[in-house]
């Protein structure tokens, strides 16, 4: 098993679409209190699409990782293409074995962009 | 440490990923040597009914093991026997003191004292105490050396001081507290004084009648005993002035169909069935850690302390939180790698076979203090040897390695 591949070490130091949004139309937060990671999600939504998007983190290889594959999958994608994504994707993602301790860690950045769509309807 | 230590402990022969186990992951609970195994085995097998009810062999000799069990915790910490409750963990302990002693003396503008070392177990009851009854919470700070500043807390005393809430030792840096001085100088106040010895009493000498504490709360899974018991040793004296924590049989004297009277004493904190079997075996866990000896193994820790500090230290990516002598500390180490979040030093260091932990140690407001989001932890145990620490630092070059560190 090697948990630590090439992928997600790029993708831990030096990960995709770090930053803030001034002008993001949503913005979430995600702790994970056992390990303490956190994720800023923001998203800008243009025409039931998200057209931009960035975040902010700090965490394990593994939850950093995930996130920043999963905004390269989500940029440009349609709000129902992505409500209808599942965990699952991220595993595909991150192409490792997660173990049951990790799955929190993987799914963080998931979670964040769930509540965040979720976020967008109400607005 | 002698290899009839390590032959007690039958999980040390466990491989983890293909490599031989090395478990550094003692400040969260302890491996049980074959006596409390066995302890438990023999229960079941020829003793189990029970206790403080029947008139039958079975139930009189499950008492009369239970309660020799009480006086040994007692003989363990230099308490009298009656001093001694039953709980399940520390935590429960604790809680038994916010609760039943804790809300019939504790007033509106009262002032409790807890200090920047402390586990949620030992600060939460007491935000929530304080909560209730409007009292205020007060903090003692650290030095820079991750030490208790004594100045301050004298300072933070006062007539309005009710309860001092204090670690014995850090399940974090380590630090040790020098309890017998927080009490002396708490009592000068009227203040009581309520020790959290969970990372203490496996690892040192523990005398209640020295340090004039007036709670201590523990747990026997980190010494060596099974998980599911707890003590709790209340000056005898206090007894009468909290009430029962909860209530059900065994801790009643009589009850009528409309209200009930309690036991005094310890028994009024004991309802329903006690985890007898498993307190049976942490009498089989105090023989052996007397057996060894605390000393032995107090001077074991530090050793290994020591050691690891300096195996560690030579890495300039690695920052420790640690007291800087050795005399001021458990054997405990946290610390965080630049550029590695402490998860993936704990999978690395897993893939190694050495456990250790990763997290906030149940101890959020102290890893803050300590400005990093969450540490590494390695805590050391009288079945540890240089060995485990070298298998420690070879993990640690193969977390350089991975996430290309350079020293």
């Amino acid at each position: 098993m090697d948990l630590y591949t090439e992928t997600i070490l790029d993708h831990y130091q030096n990960p995709h679409h770090v930053g803030e949004l001034v002008d993001h139309s949503v913005r979430v937060v995600e702790h994970n209190p056992v390990c303490g990671d956190k994720i800023q999600l923001d998203l800008i939504i243009k025409n039931g699409a998200v057209s931009d998007l960035a975040f902010v983190g700090d965490g394990c290889a593994i939850s950093q990782a995930a996130m920043s594959l999963l905004t390269d999958e989500v940029k440009g994608k349609k709000i129902s293409v992505l409500k209808k994504m599942v965990p699952a994707k991220i595993y595909d993602l991150l192409h490792v074995p997660i173990s049951p301790g990790r799955v929190k860690c993987a799914l963080l950045g998931y979670v964040a962009l769930e509540n965040a769509l979720k976020s967008v309807k109400k607005k | 440490m002698k290899n009839n230590i390590l032959k007690q402990f039958p999980i040390l022969k466990r491989k983890i990923n293909g490599k031989s186990l090395v478990y550094l992951d003692n400040a969260s609970t302890s491996q049980k040597p074959l006596v409390v195994l066995q302890a438990l085995q023999k229960y079941y097998s020829t003793t189990n009914a029970n206790v403080h009810r029947g008139i039958h062999t079975l139930s009189e000799e499950a008492t009369e093991q239970f309660e020799n069990v009480r006086a040994k915790v007692a003989k363990f910490i230099n308490a009298k026997t009656e001093e001694i409750v039953f709980t399940k963990n520390a935590t429960e302990s604790l809680n038994c003191v916010a609760v039943s002693w804790g809300r019939l003396h504790i007033k509106k503008d009262d002032e409790i004292i807890v200090s920047g070392l402390e586990h949620h177990a030992n600060l939460v009851p007491w935000q929530e105490l304080a909560k209730e009854k409007k009292a205020k919470l007060k903090i003692i700070p650290l030095t820079k050396d991750y030490l208790l500043d004594i100045k301050a807390y004298e300072f933070l005393l006062s007539k309005k001081t009710k309860l001092v809430c204090i670690t014995a030792q850090s399940n974090v840096t380590g630090s040790l507290v020098p309890v017998k001085k927080i009490v002396s100088l708490a009592h000068k106040f009227g203040a009581k004084v309520v020790v959290d010895g969970a990372q203490s009493v496996g690892h040192r000498v523990t005398d209640v009648k020295n340090s004039d504490c007036d709670f201590l709360a523990f747990s026997a899974h980190k010494m060596l005993g099974p998980t599911g018991v707890g003590v709790l040793y209340i000056k005898r004296a206090l007894m009468d002035e909290m009430t029962p924590y909860m209530y059900g049989g065994d801790m009643v004297e009589t009850v009528g169909q409309e209200e009930a009277t309690y036991h005094r004493g310890y028994m009024k904190f004991e309802a329903g069935t006690p985890n007898i079997a498993d307190v049976i075996a942490f009498g089989s866990a105090l023989d052996y850690l007397t057996s060894v000896g605390l000393d032995v193994i107090t001077a074991h820790d530090k050793e290994l302390l020591a050691y690891a500090k300096q195996c560690f230290s030579k890495y300039s990516a690695v920052k420790i939180f640690s007291p800087a002598k050795i005399e001021h500390c458990g054997g405990v180490l946290s610390f965080t790698i630049d550029g590695v979040h402490p998860h993936d030093i704990a999978t690395i260091f897993d893939q190694e076979g050495v456990a250790i932990r990763s997290g906030l140690h149940c101890a959020e407001p102290l890893v803050r203090r300590l400005g990093v989001s969450t540490t590494a932890r390695m805590s050391f145990y009288l079945y540890n040897t240089k060995h485990d620490v070298d298998v420690a630092e070879k993990a640690l070059k193969k977390v350089f390695a991975i996430f290309k560190i350079k020293n």
